[in-house]
């Protein structure tokens, strides 16, 4: 009987792996709590002599300040004022995200032009841009260009007499009616146009026929939102100079203009750079098969190029929208009445400090996680299938 | 003439672009030059250099700033010139004067035009030396090269000799000039610094933490990186700014620059491992299973192998993070009363002789031209190790 290798010795304990990882992930972890608990320990002592209170109580005190543009009085209590400032965050995100991505892709385009021009013009302005600090921009938005270059109201600018432009902020035309109305318009209009985009793909799917799904698209929506609106009564409404004011329009803050220009100028400069990466990630053969079957230089781009593109850019791309998010935290410098902007208020007026700015950091990491989600999902349906 | 038919009027479409885009280019271009030659009031910026470039930094301590700045130079300059890896093929003077000119030009502009504005015997004086240092540097550097038995020595101990110049003379300048006094364009750069330097040990420790094998280890070092990724810097800069003293024993009063370290050096940390992260994924997995075949401990080859590779691939994007953080530091100026560049740039604006004559124009260009030259020149250096490393090209 051949002896069987016997079972190696057992290592002394100082050397047996399995005993080391949990050894070292003890100590890893004792470090942190150790760190975590001199903070905490800290904090505690420093609070208990200052008396400051840390709990969310502040939240049911009156705020005792004002917001321009808003009915929020003195007397509400602060929760309030947080959710409006939450509102104004989210609006700026929105609206500059929107406003990012168009102007992004079309400077990303703009710089792989064949027209030497077109690039050189697309190249300096991502390099100027890129190169200055955000906060930078935003001073010379709000103290150059609004304050001191935009006239007074009583002498504003009125380009084509459809705007209306003063250093008490911009007054652009828009739907007369209550914005839900507009949704509901809004609304119906895109899921029809959906629909049709959606019939369109079918019909093209069992005849051959192209779809065209943007002449028929298009003037569907157009119609539907112009049709909705005049069916129901409404008109634009042109903003005017009114004795030192503007009336009807739609009213921009100055800070909300300056801060949504900063962030869509700033933001874009990084959008194009990362949606000219991936025009350029996108396999040449792609391009030579989109001209051997004699697309157009635009239809090349729309059908074959941009949707590949945005597969490979959609993480960066979502990057850079929570860096808008994140960024709009600058407004408190220059008094948009955002999340930090209520914050830094609340707690100039008495809050305690760390509640509220945890609860500002809080909201903001609560944006990022939907934000992150959101991207994800659009990420995971527009990923290549692999098989 | 053909290169313009080619890139400039191919058709009728083209050429209305170029036509257009043409017209803006030349109608900025007329306006800059317009405020920069003609109706710029620069008397401002002559007047308030010294505040901008370095606020009331004491007069008699400004040689170890200047010192510090030569160490950097020289630094730089023999660390560019002595790496051994590269042999490349030497072409003609005139090529070689002309990529000169592309890296550097802009640097040397700058510096011309910060010597013109200033406008004294010093300025051309310090100017002066640090072009010396530099060319010292470059000289130590060939010396490297040419010498055997200078190019025996690891590279580890030769760049740590280097770089020993440059920390001795930050440290001098720590010690002697108390921080409060750092203004100006000083303290943005030097915030900069400490911070990525300090932040690099960290960031390196939590992307090793995020890939590693242990779950209590990767779960710290993922939540922290997560969620200091999903704080925005301003808001972390004013919690800092209020609460930071009650996080420390109060026998520490931390003063408004040790805040800003702080909050930069813990928020570029995360930055940073995502950074590494990326690098380590990008290694090869044979990289690592040939360590293990050859009877490697894990933390072998991590440190031998791995990380070694991840750092040197991901180079140009740590510059990018230096980069993001030297412009980020202008928020320390707004969120912590810090009187950074920006800040002094706003604030003799409202100097008495000045109020109210709209010179907000001329003072941020002068603030925007410097963030923006440091920043370009970073970008461009970074794209050229980029090249040469070689980087998505393998």
């Amino acid at each position: 009987m051949s002896s069987l290798p016997s079972a190696p010795p057992k290592p002394p304990l100082w050397r047996d792996t399995r005993v080391l990882r949990w050894a070292f992930q003890i100590l890893v972890l004792a470090i942190v709590a150790g760190v975590i608990y001199w903070l905490y320990s800290n904090y505690q002592t420093n609070i208990a002599k200052s008396s400051i209170p840390t709990d969310l109580r502040f939240l049911d005190n009156p705020t005792s300040f004002t917001i321009p543009g808003n009915d929020l009085n003195q007397s509400q209590p602060v929760r309030d004022a947080f959710v409006q400032g939450f509102y104004n965050t989210l609006r700026v995100a929105i609206v500059g995200i929107l406003l990012t991505t168009i102007l992004g892709t079309l400077v990303g385009i703009a710089r792989l032009s064949k027209n030497f021009m077109v690039r050189l013009v697309a190249t300096s302005y991502v390099e100027l841009i890129r190169n200055i600090p955000l906060l930078l921009l935003l001073t010379f938005m709000n103290l150059a260009v609004v304050l001191q270059t935009f006239p007074r109201i009583e002498d504003a600018w009125l380009p084509l007499d459809l705007f209306v432009v003063s250093n008490r902020g911009i007054a652009i035309p828009w739907f007369e009616g209550s914005g839900a109305i507009l949704l509901a318009i809004l609304a119906t209009a895109l899921v029809v146009t959906w629909l049709v985009v959606k019939i369109r793909g079918r019909v093209s799917d069992s005849t051959g026929k192209p779809a065209r799904s943007l002449v028929w698209g298009g003037p569907t929506f157009i119609v539907l939102m112009i049709g909705g609106w005049v069916l129901l009564g409404y008109d634009w409404v042109l903003p005017f100079v009114d004795d030192r004011a503007t009336s009807g329009g739609l009213r921009l803050d100055p800070s909300f203009f300056a801060l949504l220009v900063t962030l869509v100028v700033y933001t874009s400069a990084h959008v194009a750079e990362i949606v000219r990466g991936s025009i350029q990630a996108v396999a040449k053969g792609q391009g030579e098969a989109a001209d051997a079957i004699a697309l157009s230089g635009g239809q090349k781009m729309r059908l074959v190029i941009l949707p590949q593109a945005f597969r490979i850019a959609m993480p960066a791309l979502g990057n850079q929208y929570l860096n808008l998010i994140k960024n709009s935290s600058l407004g408190a410098t220059i008094s948009y009445f955002e999340l930090t902007q209520i914050a830094q208020i609340t707690v100039g007026n008495g809050s305690p400090a760390v509640p509220a700015f945890t609860l500002t950091l809080l909201v903001y990491l609560m944006i990022s996680l939907v934000t992150s989600v959101i991207v994800n999902i659009a990420n995971r349906r527009l990923a290549l299938v692999e098989r | 003439m053909t290169w313009m038919r080619r890139n400039l009027f191919r058709t009728v479409g083209d050429s209305l672009l170029t036509i257009v885009f043409g017209a803006l280019a030349l109608y900025v271009l007329w306006g800059l030059a317009q405020f920069v030659f003609v109706t710029g009031r620069w008397e401002i910026i002559q007047v308030n250099l010294k505040i901008l470039l370095v606020g009331r930094f004491p007069e008699e301590l400004l040689w170890l700033v200047t010192g510090s700045v030569m160490a950097l130079a020289f630094w730089i300059a023999a660390a560019a010139t002595s790496s051994l890896t590269t042999k490349e093929t030497r072409p003609s003077l005139g090529i070689r004067i002309w990529h000169a000119v592309q890296r550097f030009g802009l640097l040397a502009a700058t510096g011309l035009l910060l010597i013109a504005l200033a406008g004294d015997v010093a300025s051309v004086i310090i100017g002066g030396l640090i072009l010396t240092s530099i060319v010292m540097g470059q000289l130590v550097g060939l010396l490297r090269r040419k010498i055997a038995a200078l190019r025996t020595i690891s590279s580890w101990i030769w760049h740590l000799l280097l770089a020993a110049a440059p920390l001795a003379m930050i440290s001098a300048t720590l010690l002697q000039a108390s921080v409060d006094l750092w203004e100006g364009f000083l303290i943005n750069f030097y915030i900069a610094i400490i911070s990525i330097v300090l932040s690099f040990p960290l960031g390196v420790l939590l992307a090793l933490g995020r890939r590693s094998a242990l779950p209590i280890v990767r779960l710290i070092s993922t939540s922290y990186i997560e969620l200091i990724r999903g704080a925005p810097l301003f808001v972390l800069l004013l919690l800092a700014g209020v609460a930071l003293e009650f996080f420390v024993p109060s026998t520490l009063a931390p003063d408004k620059i040790f805040r800003a370290v702080t909050v930069f050096t813990l928020f570029t940390a995360a930055y940073i491992a995502e950074i590494v992260r990326g690098g380590l994924q990008s290694i090869p997995r044979g990289q690592t299973e040939a360590g293990k075949a050859l009877g490697l401990s894990t933390t072998k080859i991590t440190s031998l192998v791995t990380l070694p590779q991840a750092l040197r691939n991901v180079i140009p994007a740590q510059i990018g993070q230096f980069i993001s953080l030297f412009k980020d530091t202008t928020l320390a100026g707004v969120a912590l009363n810090v009187l950074d560049l920006l800040n002094v740039g706003t604030a003799i604006t409202k100097q008495e002789d000045y109020l109210g004559q709209g010179l907000i124009y001329e003072a941020l260009a002068f603030v925007a031209l410097l963030f923006w030259v440091g920043s370009y020149v970073m970008s461009r250096e970074s794209q050229r190790i980029e090249k040469r490393l070689g980087v998505g090209q393998r």
